[in-house]
């Protein structure tokens, strides 16, 4: 079990609120991701929920009970530190034994659980070293293994991967997701990455200076943000956005079109532009049209085939059931 | 520093340095063991100066004041040590905690550690132990209690007590620094992980000190095996309170046997690096980790 509710959380440094009245419902066995840029407050919240931060005002309940001054400790909550934060001369056996030596386990189900652990993250062979004789990736996975023998109703996880390089990044999002399938309990995961977001979340909650822009699942964010922020934020590269005549053709304040919802001609198309930086991925390329009559560059992703060199005059026509309308106040216009 | 060419630069560089340090410690050294195999009784005009071999080392040992001088020496090192770093961890623990007056409180705390060894020795003794006048008199006094002498009823004690006000500063220092360079996240995993404060203590902080904790003893230990301002200007050797050292300085001085005192100055150096090779085992291990 791990349902958590906030109500109406705030959290004030002195007189600066970094959190203004948020309500949220995360469910049972859902994988959370808190995204947004950077100082907006997902580690606060993160840490609030965990309870190494005292509330300024609100609730946060835990399967229906009221944790709000409850010590960390007894929420049943296991976090993962951006920072691994392992204890560096304890083995990694007794990384992962402390929790359950600190709840006074007996000896025989500490070592069942530790090999457990060891088994599913495959520690089996480091379960005697040291944390710094290890990698980053296995660090990481001492500190997953230190979560998981606690069995808690749900995991919080800050910026796991953001020390690990891009390979190994993508490696360890595919054992934490599968994890998560593995042992169906609540994950909160706080990550600034929109990949990783995308990638692993059930909810995602984007968040800015505090306030919750959108909560929802990933789809249902690429898809329908409900304003400039988020349709800015999720997707990658990132939403083009036009404002003024052209926005005003279509009813609205700005109009917002993904790179990949934009038809690319040799020959003709709505608007003509030269082509900037072509960026090749290989199976796509990510082309940086400068429009000729002087607007903002657009994107454009095109099939890796497609061959067009800096100079070249392209023609872009933008598909027009996945144009998004913006009102002046950034709301997305229905 | 990689080519043959800079480091022979560096070799060549760091030549005035290296003979100069070594002429420093080679000339009294070898002035030690010159003097500690001769008979020498500058004031003595009556005794003939010579070579008596090993005489000096065998008369140095038997003497009925050689082991209680040892005894004494690490009982004083020990306590000072003990003393010093269970309240230097307390105090780091403290100093460590967000309060008011933070600044103040940490330069006070580091205070005596600028006060010259005889000075603070006189203080001690004067304002604080002397059994008329002194504050621990009239503290007793105040609970109706019969003062102590405390330098010749507990002069070791005394003694330890003195150095290791001095020495507290020291060891506080070190190990706040340590402290401070503990990731806040670990203890908060601790937390997290249900680990009491107690624990937190002695799992996490306490382990994480033992590499400040090992240097303050290495460099205490060389410190306070030359102690003597403070047994000379309090009980000056007397109640059992002389030390290797003391018992040296009375064999050249008081005496004036130069060639017996420089036989214990052997002993001296000896004993010391004894301790000193016991202690860089410890110290090794501990920062090898
Ligand atoms: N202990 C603190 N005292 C005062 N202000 C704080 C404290 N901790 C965080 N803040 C402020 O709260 C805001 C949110 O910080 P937080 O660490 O939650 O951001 P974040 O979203 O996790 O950012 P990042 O992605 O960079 O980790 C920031 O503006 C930060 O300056
Ligand atoms: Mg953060």
């Amino acid at each position: 079990m791990g349902r958590i509710v906030l109500d109406k959380v705030t959290k004030r440094f002195g007189s600066v609120e970094v959190i203004p009245p948020l309500d949220l419902t995360i469910e049972d066995g859902e994988f959370t991701v808190f995204v947004g840029p950077s100082g907006c407050g997902k580690s606060t919240l993160l840490r609030l929920i965990a309870g190494l931060e005292d509330l300024s005002s609100g609730h946060i309940e835990i399967d229906g009970a009221d944790v709000s001054t409850v010590p960390p400790a007894k929420r049943g909550l296991a976090m993962v530190f951006q920072s691994y934060a392992l204890y560096p001369h304890m083995s990694v056996r007794k990384n992962i034994a402390f929790p359950l030596r600190m709840a006074k386990l007996d000896q025989a189900e500490i070592d069942r659980r530790v090999s457990n652990a060891a088994q599913v993250l495959n520690l089996n062979d480091y379960l005697d070293r040291r944390p710094g004789q290890l990698s980053g990736g296995q660090r990481q996975r001492v500190a997953i293994g230190r979560a998981i023998v606690r069995e808690p109703s749900a995991f919080l996880f800050d910026e796991p991967l953001s020390n690990l390089d891009a390979a190994l990044r993508v490696g360890m999002r595919l054992e934490i997701s599968e994890l998560h399938k593995r042992l169906q309990t609540t994950m909160i995961y706080v990550t600034h990455d929109q990949v990783e977001a995308m990638t692993m979340a059930d909810k995602i909650v984007v968040l800015r200076a505090g306030n919750i822009e959108q909560v929802g699942s990933p789809l249902e964010l690429y898809n329908r943000p409900r304003n400039r922020f988020v349709a800015g934020f999720i997707g990658s590269p990132r939403m083009n956005f036009l404002e003024g005549a052209v926005a005003a053709k279509h009813g609205a304040h700005a109009i917002g079109f993904r790179p990949e919802h934009l038809g690319i001609s040799l020959t003709e198309g709505e608007w003509r532009g030269k082509v900037g930086v072509a960026e090749h991925l290989g199976s796509d390329t990510f082309l940086h049209v400068h429009p000729e009559n002087g607007g903002e560059t657009i994107t454009v992703r095109v099939d890796g085939e497609f061959s067009a060199r800096h100079g070249d005059i392209v023609y872009l026509t933008p598909v027009a059931e996945k144009i998004h309308r913006f009102a002046a106040d950034g709301l997305r216009i229905q | 520093m990689a080519t043959q060419h800079s480091r022979s630069a560096a070799r060549l560089m760091m030549a005035p340095a290296v003979i100069l340090l070594l002429g420093w410690m080679l000339v009294p050294l070898v002035m030690t063991l010159w003097f500690s195999f001769r008979r020498f009784l500058p004031n003595r005009p009556d005794i003939v100066p010579g070579w008596v071999g090993f005489d000096n080392y065998v008369r140095f040992v038997t003497s009925s004041a050689f082991w209680p001088s040892v005894q004494t020496t690490l009982i004083i090192v020990g306590g000072a040590l003990l003393i010093t770093i269970i309240l230097g961890v307390l105090l780091a623990l403290l100093l460590d905690q967000p309060m008011w007056g933070q600044g103040v409180v940490r330069i006070l705390v580091i205070a005596p550690f600028f006060v010259m060894p005889t000075v603070s020795a006189l203080v001690w003794k004067n304002i604080f132990m002397d059994p008329v006048n002194g504050l621990f008199a009239h503290l007793w006094r105040a609970f109706g209690a019969e003062p102590i002498v405390w330098l010749s009823d507990a002069p070791i004690f005394s003694i330890v007590l003195i150095v290791s006000w001095q020495w507290l500063p020291f060891a506080t220092l070190i190990l706040l620094t340590a402290i401070q360079s503990l990731d806040s996240e670990q203890l908060e995993a601790s937390e997290m992980d249900g680990a009491p404060p107690l624990s937190r203590f002695f799992y996490i902080i306490l382990p994480h000190l033992s590499r400040a904790i090992t240097i303050v003893i290495l460099i205490q230990t060389i410190f306070l095996l030359s102690v003597f301002a403070e047994i000379f200007v309090t009980t000056g050797g007397a109640f059992g309170t002389r030390t290797l050292t003391y018992l040296i300085f009375q064999r050249v001085l008081e005496s004036q046997n130069v060639g017996l005192g420089s036989a214990g100055g052997v002993y001296a150096i000896i004993l010391a690096n004894i301790i000193a090779i016991f202690l860089m085992r410890i110290v090794g291990k501990n920062l090898d980790a």
